[in-house]
C-alpha cells in the first residue's frame, strides 16, 4: 500500500507542515486580537466629533478644553456625579446668566441668597465651587460644549463614554495593519486547504495509476521496476545538500530567535506587576466612568500625568467603602504618613523625554492610544510596546492636530504649498532625534 | 582696516616655544590615553594587557546576559498628600535674594518638584535685571553641599538645638565683660535690627562689621557708605586699581550700569572711555579702553597727580615708571567731560580714598555720575573696629563673640591674634553653615539655614528693598541664625512675622496684599529705605600715604579676589573651583601671577614652584603663572585657597593661603606688601583651559576703533572673500551642500563681543542647566574639561600710535584683551554632521545642530572635524563614580540636576545644544495656549544669566524679533561668523568689538 510506504516519513513532514500553519496563525491571530482592542479602545472617542448638534464646532472644541482643563475634576457632562453634579440637560434648567455669575463666582451667588444656589449648596454637602476667571464667551463655550455632549449621548446611546477630543482616523496605521492581518490568514488558511487536497489527490492518482499499471499491461521487469520503485527516503536525509540546508535553517532560524529575543531585552509590553493596593480601572474609568484627569490631575498640563495622591483617593473614599480591606490601605497610609509606593508600569528609558500634555493637550491624543483599553483592565498592564519603533510609526502616520492652533496656521498654510500628503507629526520635524532626546 | 591685528592665547604662544609647538601638534592625540583619570602622563598611554581585555569581555557579556533576565522593579510613589501649587514634572518659579560679601543679585530660583535647581536673573528688580554672577548662578549646589552641619554642636559634638538654647541662656546670663557680635556687612534691615535688639540687654555689646576684602578706607571717605556710583551715566571712567566688574563692591550691578554707555548701533554710536590704572590683569582692566599697569606704591602718586590736576586746577604732575600720555589724557579726558565723569579706586588707604571723593566732587560727580541720595550698602565694614575687637580679645575683656557670616581665624590678616583671642573668650558662637577655621575654635555651633532655606529682607541700595523667600525646607537639623537670636532673646515671633511686621512701615495700602505682591516680585522698589548705617569711621582726610614704600627693586605682591572663588567662603562649590579665572583662565587653585620679565631675570618658567616670603615671615609655596599685563616688579595671588578642613573636602590641599600678604597699617588693611621670591626647583602645573586649542592666525575675533566706526561703520569688519572665475566671492556663494528650508522656527544667537565683559556666569548657568560634570584637576589637565560653553580671551599687542617702541619690544606686557564666548555654532553646513558614521549628529527643522547621546558611539570624529573645538566628550562615567566625587556621586547633590535633560554616560561626545529642552518647553506652552512663542519668551540658559545682555537668542525667521533686528542692523557692519571662509555657515553671529581709543 501506498499509504504505508509514505506514512513514516510523511507523518513527519506533514507534523511539521502543520506546525508551521499553526504557528503562523497563531501569531496573526494574535496580532489580529491586538489590532481589535487598538480600534475598540478608541472607538468612543472616534464616534465623537461627528455629531456636534447646533453650535459652531470651534466653540465647542474650545470649550471642550475648557471643561477638561478645569471642570472635569468635579463634574461629567453627562448626568454622573463626581464631586459636583453631572452636567447634562443644564443648560435647560437654569438660565445662562444664571450660569455665568455661578461659574465666576458661586459664594457670592449662595451669599445673595439665591434659591436655586442655597440648593445645591446644601444638596451636595456645603462643599464650595471654586471660582473660576472665565470670561462669558469661554463660559458659553463650556455650555455649548456640555450640550454638545448631551447630543451624542442620545444619538449613540450603547457607546461607554470615554474622554473627548479625539481626532478621528487617529488610528489610521494600527487599524490598517489589523485588517491586512485579518486578510492574511484567510488566505493563508485558504492556500493550506488547497494545498492539502492537492496532496491527497495526488497521492489518489499515483495508487491508482500504479494498481492499473500492474493488473492490466503486460510490464517487463524493468518497467515493472520503475512502477513498483520505492522511493528511498534515506537518500534525502543522507544527502549532504539537504542536511547542509537543514543545519541553515536552524541556524537562520535560532539567529532569528536570538536577535528577536535580544531586541525584546528591556521591552515590557504585557507587563502587569501586582500592586500593593488592587486598584481597578475598569471599576473607577469603566464602570464608574471617573474621567482619567480627575485622578491623574497633570495629564494636560505637565510632562507627567502624575499618580493621584493619597488625598485624592480620599475625596471619595472618605464617604464611599470605607470599610473594604484595600480602601482600608490608604487610610493605613495616611495614618503611618507613609506614601503608597505604586509599582511603575511604564518605564521610559531615561534618555528620552516624554510629555504628556504636548500628547494630550495639544496633540488630542487619547489616553487610550497608548495605554490601551485602559477602563477595561483589572490589572494595568503595559499595553504598548513603547520603543522608539513605535513612536516613531505613529509619528509618521498621525496627521498633526492643528485645528484652530495658531501656532500652526502658517505651517499648514507652507505644507499645503509643498506636499499633497497629510501634515503629519514627522512632516513637522516629529522624527528629529532632538524632539525626544537631550 | 589696520593690518590685521596678531592674536595669542598665552605666553607660549606668542613665544612659540618648543613645548607649544609640540603642544599644537598633539591637539588631536593620535593614542587614546584610557589612564585612570589619576593624571596620569598621557605620553605614558594606557596599561590595558590583552588579558585584561578579555576577562572584560568575559565579564561584560556575563553581567549583560544577567541583567537582561529580569527588569528591575521601580517604584513610582506619588505624595501623601500633594501641595496645592506642586505639579510633577511643572516647574515652578520664586523670587528671592542671593547676597554674598557684596555681591548682590535678586533672582528666580526655579524648583521642580520643591527643589531648588536653576537660579536666574529677576526681570523686576531695578539694580540686576539682566543677569546674575557666576556665584549667585553656582550658590543653587551649594545647598545641596553634604559637608555642611546636619545638626547644631556644643563643645564638638552634636546636640539637640533644646540643649543649645538652654546653654546659651544660661551662660549669656552669666556673661561678664564685653560681648560682640562679628559679621561681615549686613544689608539685612530687619537682621540688623534684630541683632542691635539682641544685644541691647548686655551692658557692654558691639555689633562690630569687617569684611575679608575691606572697602574701609572708601567708606571712611564717604561718610560710611558707598557713593551711589552710576556708570551708565559716565563718559569717562578712570579706575585705579578697582575691579569694579568683576570682584569690587556690587560687580553685578556696576556690570550693567558700564554696559550701557558702551553698547553701539547705528542710533548710537558713541560710547564711554574707560583708563585703568592697575597693577594686576582684573577683568575690568581687561574691558578698558586704556589700560595702565602700576605698582601698588606709585597708586597714591597717581591719584595724588589726578588730583592736583582736577581739584587743584593744575596739570597732572611727573609720576615715575608710568605711561605719562596716559595719565595726561586721562586728566584732559576727565576735565573736558566734567559731571559726566567717573573716578574710583579700590585702594585701602583712606588718604587715596579722600582725594578719589574730592576729584568726583571736583568734576561735579554728584548728583550725575554718583547718586548721592541713594548710596549703596554693600560694604559696611569697619577695619579699626574689628582690630580693635582683636586686641580686645586677647586682653582678655570680651566675654562672649558670636560669628555670623565671619570666619577671622582664616581671612583676616590677624587671624594669629583672633586664634590666640578667641582662647580668652569664655563664650564663642559661630553661626556657620559648616566646621570653618573660626567655627572649630568655637564652644558651640549654631548653623545657619542656606539662603535658599531663609527668610530674609536685604536693601543693597538705599531705597531698593528686596526680599528673600525660603524654597525649600532645611534640609539639615539648621535653624536660621535670626530665629536662633529670637529664640535666645526669649522673643517667641518667629523671624518672618519679624520681617513682616517691619515691612508694615513700608508696604502702602492693604498690608497683605502688598507683602504678597513684595514676595512675589523679590522687591520693593517704592523708594522707601529701612536700613539704618550709623557713621563708625574717622572721616578720611587727604595726608601722606600711610604705606611705608617699599625699598627699590623689591617685589611688591598683591592679594586679590578672584571673580569666582571671592574670599573663599564658597570654595567648597565645584563649579566654582572648575570654572576658568576670565584672564589667567586657570582652575583648580592659586598661584602666583608675575610678569614675564621678572619670569626672566629670575630664571623662572609657567609652573615652577616658586617659595613666597610674606614680611611678617610666613612662606606659602605656590606655582608660576605668567601673565601678561601684569605690573612690572609685582606679583599677585589669589585669596580664598589653602583651606585645610574636611568639611571642606572640594577646597582641601587646593593652593596656598595668601591671606598673610595683607598687613595692617595704621588700623587699616592693605593688601599688598613687600615679598621676596625663591625659586625651590619643584613643578607643580597649574589646570588652564587655555592652549587647548590653536588658532594658528585664522581669523577667529575682531575688534576696531571707534574713531573708525564713526568714520564708516561698514568699514570695521573684515569680511573674507574666496577667489573664483568671477572674481573674489562671499564665501557662501560656492558650496557642496544644499541649503536646508526652515519653515517653523530658525533659531540663532548673536554674541556682541562689545557687551561681553568675559565674566563667565554664562558658564556655570550652562554647567547648572545641562548637567554638565566637574572633571577635576587632573582631567582639566589632560584638557578633558566638559564645559559646553567657554570664554575664549585673546590678548593682542594693540600699537597705540605708529612706532610705539615700548609695544613692539614686549607686546606682552600691557596687552588688549578681547573676550569671546564659544559655544557650538549650530552650522547650517555642519562638518560635524558629515562625518559621523552613525549619524548621532545631525541637523533639525529649525536649524538646531542636534546630538543623540544614546546614538553615539564615540569615535570624535566630529570634534576632530569642529573648526571651533567645541564638541566635549566624556572620557569617563561621571556620575556616580568615586573618582568624580564633586557632584554627581551622592543623591543629595544629584538633586541640582536638571530632570529635563540626560545625563550623559561614559563614551559618547556632548555640546551645546541651545538649550533644545527650553526651546521645546517654550514651543510647547505656546501650543498649549494656541498662539505662536513670543520673542523673548525662549532664551538659552546663557543668554539670560548674562548680567551685560552680550547674548541675544531668538527665531531668525520672526521679522519682529530682537534676534532679526539686530542681525539686519548690523548686517555688513558688525556682524561676522567665525571662520566664514569655510563656509560652514553658522547660526552664531558675532559683533565686532569696538575700543574707544584715546
Amino acid at each position: 500500500m501506498i499509504s504505508c510506504i509514505l506514512k513514516p516519513t510523511h507523518k513527519i513532514f506533514l507534523a511539521f507542515l502543520l506546525a508551521l500553519t499553526v504557528t503562523f496563525g497563531a501569531q496573526a491571530q494574535q496580532a489580529s486580537e491586538q489590532a481589535d482592542v487598538a480600534a475598540k479602545g478608541v472607538e468612543p472617542g472616534s464616534t465623537e466629533g461627528a455629531e456636534t448638534g447646533t453650535a459652531d464646532p470651534a466653540i465647542i472644541d474650545a470649550g471642550a478644553a475648557l471643561f477638561k482643563n478645569n471642570c472635569a475634576v468635579c463634574h461629567s457632562a453627562g448626568s454622573d456625579v463626581i464631586v459636583g453634579p453631572g452636567l447634562k440637560g443644564v443648560t435647560s434648567q437654569r438660565s445662562e446668566s444664571w450660569l455665568i455669575s455661578w461659574i465666576k463666582n458661586s459664594q457670592a451667588l449662595i451669599q445673595s441668597g439665591d434659591e436655586h444656589a442655597v440648593a445645591i449648596y446644601n444638596e451636595y454637602n456645603k462643599q464650595a465651587m471654586p471660582s473660576f476667571a472665565f470670561s462669558d464667551d469661554e463660559i458659553k463655550s463650556i455650555l455649548a460644549y456640555i450640550d454638545a455632549q448631551a447630543n451624542v449621548a442620545a444619538a449613540t446611546p450603547t457607546t461607554v463614554a470615554g474622554p473627548e477630543g479625539a481626532v478621528p482616523g487617529q488610528n489610521v496605521g494600527t487599524d490598517a495593519i489589523g485588517a491586512v492581518g485579518g486578510y492574511l490568514d484567510i488566505v493563508l488558511v485558504v492556500l493550506i486547504i488547497v494545498l492539502i487536497v492537492l496532496v491527497i489527490t495526488l497521492l489518489l492518482i499515483t495508487s491508482l495509476l500504479k494498481n492499473y499499471l500492474n493488473k492490466n499491461r503486460e510490464l517487463d521487469e524493468t518497467d515493472k521496476e520503475v512502477v513498483n520503485q520505492r522511493f528511498d527516503f534515506s537518500k534525502i536525509y543522507k544527502s549532504k545538500a539537504v542536511r547542509t540546508l537543514v543545519v541553515l535553517i536552524f541556524a537562520v532560524v535560532l539567529l532569528d530567535l536570538a536577535i528577536d529575543k535580544t531586541m525584546g531585552i528591556g521591552i515590557q509590553q504585557g507587563y502587569a506587576p501586582k500592586q500593593p493596593i488592587a486598584f481597578s480601572h475598569k471599576l473607577h474609568a469603566g464602570e464608574h466612568q471617573i474621567d482619567c484627569n480627575y485622578c491623574h490631575t497633570t495629564v494636560y498640563e505637565s510632562k507627567s500625568a502624575s499618580i493621584p495622591s493619597a488625598n485624592i483617593c480620599m475625596n471619595c473614599h472618605s464617604q464611599i467603602k470605607k470599610e473594604s480591606p484595600e480602601i482600608q490601605k490608604i487610610y493605613k497610609a495616611i495614618e503611618r504618613n507613609k506614601p503608597i509606593e505604586w509599582v511603575r508600569i511604564h518605564n521610559l528609558p531615561d534618555l528620552s523625554y516624554f510629555n504628556h500634555s504636548q500628547h494630550t493637550q495639544v496633540g488630542g491624543v487619547e489616553c487610550q492610544t497608548c495605554h490601551g483599553p485602559i477602563q477595561e483592565m483589572d490589572v494595568v498592564y503595559q499595553y504598548s510596546p513603547l520603543t522608539m519603533g513605535w513612536c516613531i510609526d505613529c509619528h509618521r502616520e498621525t496627521p498633526l492636530n492643528t485645528q484652530g492652533n495658531q501656532y500652526y496656521d502658517n505651517l499648514v498654510k507652507l505644507h499645503e504649498q509643498s506636499s499633497k500628503g497629510a501634515f503629519t507629526v514627522a512632516s513637522n520635524g516629529g522624527t528629529e532625534c532632538s524632539k525626544c532626546h537631550y | 582696516m589696520q593690518d590685521r591685528i596678531k592674536y595669542w592665547k598665552g605666553i607660549e604662544e606668542l613665544e612659540n616655544t618648543p613645548e607649544f609647538a609640540k603642544l599644537a601638534h598633539n591637539e588631536f592625540p593620535e593614542f587614546l590615553p584610557i589612564g585612570e583619570g589619576s593624571g596620569e602622563k598621557p605620553s605614558e598611554g594606557g596599561k590595558t594587557h590583552r588579558r585584561d581585555f578579555l576577562k572584560l569581555l568575559g565579564f561584560s557579556v556575563a553581567a549583560v546576559s544577567l541583567a537582561s533576565c529580569e527588569a528591575p522593579v521601580r517604584k513610582a510613589i506619588p505624595y501623601l498628600n500633594k501641595p496645592v501649587d506642586v505639579e510633577p514634572g511643572t516647574a515652578n518659579w520664586y523670587a528671592t535674594t542671593y547676597y554674598l560679601n557684596g555681591d548682590y543679585n535678586s533672582i528666580l530660583v526655579k524648583t521642580r518638584e520643591a527643589r531648588p535647581i536653576k537660579i536666574e536673573p529677576n526681570p523686576s528688580s531695578a539694580l540686576t535685571p539682566l543677569g546674575t554672577s557666576s556665584r549667585a548662578q553656582a550658590a543653587v549646589l551649594s545647598v545641596y553641599d553634604n559637608n555642611r552641619l546636619r545638626t547644631p554642636l556644643l563643645k564638638g559634638k552634636e546636640a539637640k538645638w533644646e540643649q543649645v538654647d538652654k546653654e546659651i541662656t544660661s551662660r549669656l546670663g552669666s556673661v561678664s565683660g564685653k560681648v560682640a557680635f562679628v559679621s561681615s556687612t549686613v544689608i539685612s534691615p530687619s537682621t540688623k535690627q534684630l541683632i542691635n535688639e539682641f544685644g541691647s540687654r548686655f551692658g557692654n555689646f558691639e555689633h562690630v562689621v569687617y569684611d575679608a576684602n575691606s572697602s574701609s578706607a572708601l567708606l571712611a571717605a564717604n561718610n560710611g557708605t558707598v557713593p551711589g556710583y552710576d556708570f551708565s551715566k559716565a563718559n569717562i571712567i578712570v579706575g585705579v586699581n578697582a575691579d569694579f566688574l568683576g570682584t569690587w563692591l556690587a560687580p553685578v550691578i556696576f556690570a550693567k550700569q558700564y554696559i550701557i554707555n558702551r553698547k553701539l548701533s547705528a542710533e548710537k554710536k558713541d560710547m564711554s572711555r574707560h583708563y585703568q590704572f592697575e597693577t594686576i590683569m582684573s577683568l575690568t582692566g581687561a574691558n578698558a579702553d586704556i589700560r595702565v599697569p602700576i605698582k601698588p606704591s606709585d597708586e597714591f602718586a597717581i591719584v595724588s597727580a589726578l588730583h592736583s590736576a582736577i581739584v587743584g586746577g593744575g596739570a597732572a604732575g611727573k609720576v615715575a615708571n608710568i605711561d605719562e600720555k596716559a595719565l595726561a589724557n586721562a586728566v584732559k579726558d576727565l576735565k573736558a567731560n566734567a559731571g559726566k565723569a567717573l573716578v574710583v579706586s579700590g585702594s585701602n588707604d583712606p588718604s587715596v580714598q579722600a582725594m578719589v571723593a574730592a576729584i568726583n566732587n571736583a568734576l561735579g560727580a554728584n548728583g550725575t555720575t554718583i547718586d548721592a541720595a541713594s548710596p549703596y550698602f554693600v560694604k559696611q565694614g569697619n577695619d579699626a573696629q574689628m582690630i580693635r575687637l582683636i586686641n580686645d580679645m586677647n586682653n582678655g575683656s570680651v566675654g562672649a563673640v558670636f560669628f555670623y557670616n565671619a570666619n577671622p581665624a582664616y581671612d583676616h590678616p590677624l587671624a594669629d591674634k583672633v586664634v590666640s583671642g578667641l582662647k580668652k573668650v569664655a563664650l564663642k558662637v559661630s553661626f556657620a553653615e559648616r566646621i570653618d577655621e573660626t567655627a572649630a575654635l568655637a564652644d558651640i555651633v549654631a548653623p545657619d539655614n542656606n539662603f535658599l532655606e531663609s527668610w530674609n529682607d536685604y536693601e543693597p541700595k538705599k531705597g531698593y528693598l528686596s526680599l528673600a523667600q525660603p524654597v525649600l525646607s532645611p534640609i539639615f537639623t539648621t535653624r536660621q541664625m535670626q530665629d536662633s537670636l529670637l529664640t535666645w532673646s526669649g522673643n517667641t515671633t518667629s523671624y518672618y512675622e519679624y520681617i513682616r511686621n517691619n515691612w508694615r512701615k513700608v508696604i502702602t495700602g492693604d498690608f497683605n496684599k502688598g507683602w504678597e505682591q513684595a514676595v512675589h516680585d523679590g522687591i520693593l522698589q517704592n523708594g522707601s529705605s529701612m536700613l539704618t548705617v550709623t557713621n563708625t569711621f574717622a572721616p578720611a582726610t587727604i595726608a601722606a600715604s600711610g604705606l611705608a614704600k617699599p625699598a627699590s627693586g623689591a617685589i611688591e605682591a598683591v592679594l586679590y579676589e578672584k571673580v569666582s572663588i571671592g574670599s573663599g567662603v564658597e570654595a567648597n562649590n565645584p563649579w566654582l573651583q572648575e570654572m576658568a579665572d576670565p584672564i589667567s583662565k586657570a582652575t583648580w587653585g592659586n598661584y602666583v601671577a608675575m610678569p614675564r620679565k621678572m619670569a626672566e631675570e629670575m630664571g623662572l618658567a609657567q609652573n615652577d614652584v616658586v617659595k613666597v616670603t610674606m614680611a611678617n615671615g610666613t612662606a606659602i609655596e605656590l606655582p608660576v603663572l605668567v601673565q601678561p599685563g601684569q605690573a612690572q616688579g609685582t606679583v599677585s595671588i589669589a585669596m580664598g585657597y589653602g583651606r585645610n578642613l574636611d568639611s571642606m573636602p572640594v577646597a582641601k590641599g587646593i593652593g596656598a593661603n595668601a591671606f598673610p600678604i595683607a598687613t595692617v597699617v595704621n588700623n587699616s588693611i592693605s593688601y599688598t606688601s613687600p615679598v621676596k621670591i625663591e625659586k625651590t626647583g619643584a613643578t607643580s602645573e597649574i589646570a588652564q583651559m587655555q592652549t587647548h586649542h590653536t588658532i594658528m592666525d585664522r581669523l577667529v575675533v575682531q575688534e576696531n576703533t571707534l574713531v573708525n566706526y564713526i568714520k564708516n561703520p561698514k568699514e570695521v569688519t573684515e569680511y573674507v572673500r574666496i577667489a573664483t572665475h568671477d572674481g573674489p566671492a562671499k564665501p557662501s556663494t560656492i558650496s557642496l551642500w544644499d541649503d536646508y528650508e526652515y519653515k517653523n522656527h530658525h533659531w540663532g544667537m548673536v554674541v556682541d563681543l562689545n557687551s561681553c565683559i568675559g565674566c563667565g556666569a554664562c558658564t556655570i548657568s550652562c554647567q547648572a542647566e545641562n548637567n554638565i560634570p566637574v572633571v577635576g584637576k587632573a582631567e582639566v589637565l589632560m584638557r578633558r574639561e566638559m564645559h559646553w560653553m567657554r570664554i575664549d580671551r585673546y590678548y593682542s599687542a594693540v600699537e597705540h600710535e605708529p612706532k610705539d617702541y615700548a609695544t613692539m619690544e614686549d607686546p606682552a606686557e600691557n596687552p588688549s584683551v578681547i573676550f569671546q564666548p564659544m559655544m557650538c555654532q549650530h552650522c547650517n553646513h555642519a562638518p560635524c554632521e558629515t562625518v559621523c558614521p552613525v549619524a548621532a549628529t545631525m541637523h533639525s527643522s529649525e536649524g538646531i545642530n542636534q546630538m543623540a547621546y544614546n546614538r553615539c558611539v564615540g569615535t570624535r570624529y566630529c570634534a576632530n572635524n569642529c573648526p571651533y573645538k567645541v564638541r566635549r566628550f566624556n572620557w569617563f562615567a561621571y556620575a556616580n563614580n568615586d573618582k568624580f566625587d564633586y557632584t554627581m556621586n551622592n543623591d543629595l547633590a544629584k538633586f541640582v540636576l536638571n530632570p529635563d535633560v540626560t545625563v550623559r554616560g561614559r563614551g559618547v561626545m556632548e555640546k551645546c545644544s541651545f538649550c533644545v529642552q527650553r526651546v521645546q518647553l517654550g514651543k510647547l506652552e505656546a501650543k498649549r495656549e494656541n498662539r505662536r512663542p513670543k520673542d523673548g519668551e525662549i532664551v538659552t540658559a546663557c543668554a539670560q544669566s548674562c548680567p551685560t545682555d552680550a547674548i541675544v537668542f531668538g527665531d531668525m525667521l520672526d521679522k519682529e524679533s530682537r534676534i532679526s533686528k539686530i542681525l539686519a542692523r548690523e548686517h555688513g557692519e558688525r556682524a561676522f561668523h567665525v571662520l566664514e571662509e569655510l563656509n560652514v555657515q553658522p547660526n552664531v553671529t558675532y559683533l565686532t568689538k569696538i575700543r574707544n581709543l584715546a
